[in-house]
């Protein structure tokens, strides 16, 4: 079983901890002049998003988590599982809905994705940061209103409901930031 | 590796100019004191034994030493500053570089800067008076200082007599205080469950309205420190806090050869048990001593944290022009 030496410690390496995969947030030595040196870190679990915070002594060795980040492109939903493939391989994995969590209500067929594997499943789904959708339903609106202030849910052929400016409407294509869930412009669909 | 930028240092040029004042105003004391500025070599065929402690090993080849011959770099210039005092130097201090290998952070850069000084015919409260007034006076005397023993500030924050109590208490005592993977980590006896207590629950609150020394520690953390028979036997060591920040240790200095090569033996005994590898102790030291030490009480300084103190600097690295990373 591979192992990092606390020596090893940085921000954003894998570990196992308590049995789940975690990512090193913040690692900090601590060493009184005379004494036992430990290593404080801060760590995110993968499994539940949680931060928890563990202390080790310096020099112990912990489990290596075998956890990847991949690029890969969504193909489809069957109802229970979101389905990827790896675009260099055309290696399909398939996402549970837990490990899809959010991401769900942003994937349009043919996106790219960034999904973390472990032991070659996938436990993390993350959405393109913009996607380009179309709005399936709004109210239409005033006619003539451009000044785009205060704004109207309008719900995305995905699922999502973002806040749109008064002008826009049915049918048009829209770009989202899918970190903060807002609508940036009218977009063309490619 | 990217190197754009890695050239410039990491520390402000303001903060560069407050190091040459500290230093500055520091040599300025210890004139006025009548205290020797002296210096000692970083590189020794001895090292220390000390298990908290790790070399960084060198080697120098040429005339007097044809094949090589392996230097250790000084962890602080303690051994050969007593061998000057028991030469009878009197008085004395040092500023140099020291090297300690494994320990680098927000607070640890393997190469630092250390102020050592030694003083016949004080013991550790003195020694702690004299290094109250000089960092005061680097503080425009604007200070408050507590004094408080070991044991008084484990009772204080933790309700707990730290000379007495067992290892599975102090474990005990760690989970109860919430120390973050306390259940899990495992700990080779009473010191390390105590410095994990005072490195996570008490050193942070020492020192928060200025400087606070925390005296008298666990004969089983004594060091270079005599101990006094009380009972329960204390090590006459101190330590110097401010703002959460550990800034110096002191000593009220063993003299006794015999027992300072009982201590140098059981430090290695520890080292061998935790796989560390082995070193040799400092024979000039052991010599020195059996010709005779006046009794002295002696103290290291970190300056660099002295620094980021006096500055309002968060990371080392704001202090150091060039930490590790762009050594």
């Amino acid at each position: 079983m591979a192992s990092y030496s606390t020596n090893e410690f940085k921000g954003g390496l894998k570990i196992m901890i308590d049995g789940d995969p975690c990512s090193i947030i913040e690692n900090e030595f601590v060493k009184p002049g005379k004494g036992q040196a430990f290593n404080r870190v801060k760590i995110r679990n993968l499994m539940t998003g949680r931060v928890i915070e563990r202390t080790f002594k310096s020099g112990e060795s912990v489990e290596a988590a075998d956890v990847m980040e991949m690029d890969m492109q969504y193909l489809y939903s069957d109802g229970e599982f979101w389905h990827f493939m790896d675009n260099d391989t055309f290696e399909q994995v398939s996402a549970d809905a837990k490990a899809v969590g959010d991401a769900a209500k942003w994937l349009k067929e043919q996106d790219i994705c960034t999904v973390t594997l472990w032991n070659g499943s996938p436990i993390i789904v993350e959405p393109p940061n913009f996607v380009i959708l179309t709005i399936t339903e709004t109210d239409p609106g005033l006619k003539g209103d451009t000044s785009g202030g205060g704004g109207k849910p309008a719900t995305l052929e995905t699922g999502a409901v973002v806040r749109v400016p008064l002008f826009v409407q049915i049918g048009e294509v829209i770009k989202v930031d899918t970190r903060s869930g807002e609508y940036v412009s009218r977009a063309k669909e490619d | 590796m990217t190197s754009t930028g890695n050239w410039q240092p990491t520390a402000s040029l303001d903060r560069l100019r407050a190091r040459a004042n500290l230093l500055d105003d520091i040599r300025g004391f210890f004139r006025q004191a009548g205290v020797l500025e002296v210096e000692t070599p970083a590189c020794s065929v001895f090292a220390t034994t000390d298990p908290a402690l790790d070399c960084m090993t060198s080697s120098y080849t040429g005339p007097g030493a044809a094949d090589g011959r392996a230097l250790y770099l000084h962890t602080s210039p303690e051994f050969p500053m007593k061998r000057l005092l028991a030469a009878g130097s009197g008085a004395i201090y040092q500023i140099c570089k020291v090297f300690r290998d494994g320990e680098a952070g927000r607070l640890h850069n393997p190469e630092f800067t250390l102020l050592e000084w030694y003083r016949p015919g004080f013991d550790h409260h003195l020694l702690m008076d004299e290094v109250e007034r000089m960092v005061c006076s680097l503080l425009d005397g604007n200070c408050e200082t507590e004094r408080s023993s070991y044991g008084e500030v484990f009772d204080k924050y933790l309700a707990l007599d730290p000379h007495r109590a067992t290892a599975d208490e102090l474990r005990q005592c760690a989970l109860q205080q919430q120390v973050p993977g306390a259940e899990s980590i495992e700990l080779p006896g009473r010191d390390a469950w105590l410095d994990l207590l005072m490195s996570h629950c008490i050193e942070p609150q020492l020192g928060r309205n200025g400087l606070c020394f925390v005296y008298d520690y666990p004969a089983s953390q004594a060091s270079l420190a005599c101990i006094r028979h009380d009972d329960p036997p204390v090590a006459e060591r101190f330590e110097l806090y401010m703002d959460g920040l550990e800034l110096a240790n002191g000593f009220h200095e063993l003299a006794d050869a015999a027992e300072q090569r009982k201590r140098f033996e059981r430090d290695l005994e520890k080292r061998a048990e935790s796989g560390k590898p082995m070193v040799p102790m400092d024979e000039h030291l052991l010599a020195a001593l059996e010709n005779g030490l006046p009794p002295c009480a002696g103290v290291a300084l970190g300056i660099d944290r002295l620094l980021m103190r006096l500055t309002g600097a968060s990371h080392l690295d704001e202090v150091l022009a060039f930490p590790l990373d762009r050594a």
